[in-house]
């Protein structure tokens, strides 16, 4: 392990040039929002602080995410990031393997301790003591914690471990629980999307190392530079769902024109991510581009607020599977039978009782 | 909530007995002229609303011509904010009115009499008493519905209104510093527009039972409710010669 080195020593020694290090920086540093000064900073602390050790841990997950984060586009980013951390630990990528691997955990949590970042793909079942999903031998459950206790802060990776996602969807019988209910002493950066788009991941990596902080979060514990928009906010759809155009039908024209997905129930209007602007697979498109609705990937509870394909919710509260109108309407009507009914029997009494206008009897 | 038990009558000085009708001014103007604004503005949010969930069929041609969504969103904030404002200055005037004005603001959980009160209003209109009971301000069971449905209601609908404005009006926003926290309780925003959605149910439900209510009231409990809420003067027809 070469902790000590720095992210330039790394990269040099990897043969990369220092033109396409200072393009990297900037490029980091303009997708962060940075400014005009952003890159130098990058590019400073790169070449000055030494690499930040993490420990990347898969709880119940499908690794989408990693798939992800090694897709990332800028064609340096990769290596770039993969060599930016000092990627002590990853299950799924290291050569490591068995009593070996689990020995670099023990040795990192000891000699790194309080300053390595936890990232964390998937989440740990809490039901019949963490069974659901085994790890080297035991719970993983017990490894989060106990990895948990020795980070500086962490990254939770993707809906699994910010939300729970599809595998805490109802009624969720290994209880699947996202990491800030089960840590709860550390900082935790959420990087919610089913996955999280490459770019804001290393963005996000680049952040943490480059500045040793975790970078500015919004009320849901999502880093604020790449989720304070909606989807539906920098959608190019957007003038056509102003105008009042939909597709209203999968294989209408107005499809094939490219119109607005509202009415078949696209989620953009509620999702907060960066897809419309920063698109996917280097920017090539994304699912609205596609002519599929926003599913709502990076929300909490996305995978049961469905239909995907419709506007409306449906809700469960109610015994019935309806949407707000459907249970709004059923309850209006009601209400209007029953004061038609009301109104009638009035109407009947009131004839048997016939008005004088005399005051009741006192009582 | 004063209970009218006895009408009193008036005679000239030729003992000839002008027909003794008691009247009480009740609502001043502020809530006169809000309860129509606000009704106003009620009614054109569920329109609106209605619309932004389900729009109407699409418009055709090039999307720089038309603003169909756009001007029903618009409406909605509009009416949205007007009825806000109108209930800070119906809120203000609880304070500065008579104490009929406060009267949908709370409900006096601890009085014993008042719960008798809406038992009675209960049965009245399941048919089990034969004869009203007559009240100055809203009958206890009127009471009830106006602090429980109508101003809760209408509380949390600006409340997750000015949530859901503020996801377009941004983080920056005083709309969001003021109104943001709905997320911390709902963090996925479809949830606020499902609650939101329901909640126009609730006060649709509300106003049909208020206006059936209104209406029935004003025939059949010897009292003036529709002009009431016009003149300010509740007029009860008693005639007790
Ligand atoms: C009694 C009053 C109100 C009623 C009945 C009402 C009704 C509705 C309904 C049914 C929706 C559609 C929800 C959905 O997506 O399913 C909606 C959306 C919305 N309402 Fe209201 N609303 C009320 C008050 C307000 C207020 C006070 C505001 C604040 C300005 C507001 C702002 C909004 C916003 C921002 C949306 C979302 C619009 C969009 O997604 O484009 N509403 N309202
Ligand atoms: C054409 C429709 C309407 C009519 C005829 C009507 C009539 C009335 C009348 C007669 C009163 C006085 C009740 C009493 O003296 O006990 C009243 C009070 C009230 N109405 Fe309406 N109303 C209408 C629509 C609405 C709507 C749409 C709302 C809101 C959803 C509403 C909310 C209220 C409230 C909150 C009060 C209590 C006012 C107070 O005590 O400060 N009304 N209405
Ligand atoms: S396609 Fe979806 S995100 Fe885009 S404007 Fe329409 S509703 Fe909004
Ligand atoms: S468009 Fe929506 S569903 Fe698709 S990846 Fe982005 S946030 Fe997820």
């Amino acid at each position: 392990m070469s902790v000590a080195e720095t992210f330039y020593e790394v990269i040099r020694r990897q043969g990369i040039t220092r033109r396409s290090f200072t393009k990297f920086c900037s490029l980091t540093a303009a997708s962060m929002g940075l400014g005009a000064t952003g890159a130098a900073k990058v590019a400073q602390a790169l070449e000055t602080k030494p690499r930040v050790p993490v420990i990347w841990m898969h709880g119940l997950e499908c690794t989408c995410c990693s798939e992800s984060f090694i897709r990332s586009a800028h064609p340096l980013v990769k290596d770039v990031v993969l060599s930016m951390i000092s990627l002590d630990y990853d299950d799924t990528i290291m050569a490591a393997a068995g009593f070996q691997a689990d020995a670099i955990l023990k040795e990192t949590r000891e000699k790194y301790k309080g300053q390595y970042i936890l990232a964390v793909e998937g989440n740990p079942p809490l039901n019949e003591g963490g069974m659901f999903c085994i790890d080297g031998g035991r719970p993983f459950v017990e490894k989060l914690k106990e990895m948990a206790a020795d980070a500086s802060a962490i990254i939770a990776w993707g809906a699994c471990a910010s939300w729970g996602c599809v595998q805490a969807a109802k009624p969720n019988p290994t209880q699947a629980t996202p990491i800030d209910k089960v840590i709860t002493d550390k900082p935790i950066i959420k990087v919610p999307g089913c996955p999280p788009i490459a770019e804001v991941m290393t963005g996000v990596v680049t952040f943490i190392t480059t500045f040793g902080r975790l970078p500015e979060l919004d009320r849901q514990g999502r880093p604020q530079m790449f989720y304070s928009q909606r989807i539906h906010d920098k959608c190019y759809r957007r003038p056509h769902f102003d105008a009042g155009q939909f597709v209203e039908q999968w294989d209408d024209e107005n499809a094939r024109q490219g119109r607005c997905l509202y009415k078949m129930g696209c989620k953009g209007p509620t999702t907060y991510n960066a897809c419309s602007t920063v698109r996917w697979n280097n920017g090539v498109s994304f699912p609205i581009q596609s002519g599929h609705g926003c599913i709502g990937c990076s929300e909490d509870g996305f995978w049961d607020k469905g239909p995907f394909y419709e506007r409306l919710s449906n809700i469960n509260q109610f015994g019935v599977e309806a949407n707000a109108d459907k249970v709004g309407m059923a309850a209006a009507a009601t209400v209007g039978v029953a004061v038609a009914a009301h109104a009638a029997i009035t109407a009947v009494s009131r004839v048997k009782v016939k008005h004088d206008g005399k005051a009741p009897p006192k009582a | 909530m004063t209970e009218l038990t006895q009408v009193g009558d008036i005679s000239d000085s030729a003992g000839e007995r002008a027909v003794a009708r008691r009247t009480v001014y009740v609502y001043q103007a502020p809530v006169r002229i809000w309860h129509w604004v606000n009704a106003l503005c009620m009614v054109t949010l569920f329109v609106t609303g209605y619309l932004i969930a389900t729009p109407p069929d699409s418009v055709t041609g090039e999307a720089y011509n038309h603003f169909q969504m756009g001007y029903i969103r618009f409406v909605h904030f509009a009416a949205g904010q007007t009825m806000a404002a109108m209930f800070l200055l119906r809120i203000y005037w609880a304070f500065m009115g008579n104490a009929h004005a406060s009267q949908i603001f709370y409900i006096p959980f601890w009085r014993l009499d008042f719960w008798k009160g809406v038992l009675h209003e209960i049965r009245w209109y399941a048919f089990l008493e034969k004869y009203p009971k007559q009240y100055i301000g809203h009958n206890p069971l009127a009471h009830t519905m106006m602090f429980g449905v109508f101003t809760l209601g209408t509380l949390f609908m600006i409340v997750t209104g000015f949530a859901l404005y503020s996801e377009g009006a941004g983080r920056e926003s005083w709309q969001y510093k003021m109104f943001g926290w709905v997320f911390s309780i709902f963090p996925n925003s479809q949830d606020v527009h499902t609650y939101h959605h329901l909640g126009m149910w609730v006060l649709v439900s509300f106003t049909i039972l208020h206006i059936y209510a209104a209406v029935r009231e004003d025939i059949m409990s010897r009292q003036s409710i529709i002009s009431s809420m016009i003149s300010g003067e509740r007029q009860f027809r008693d005639e007790d010669a």
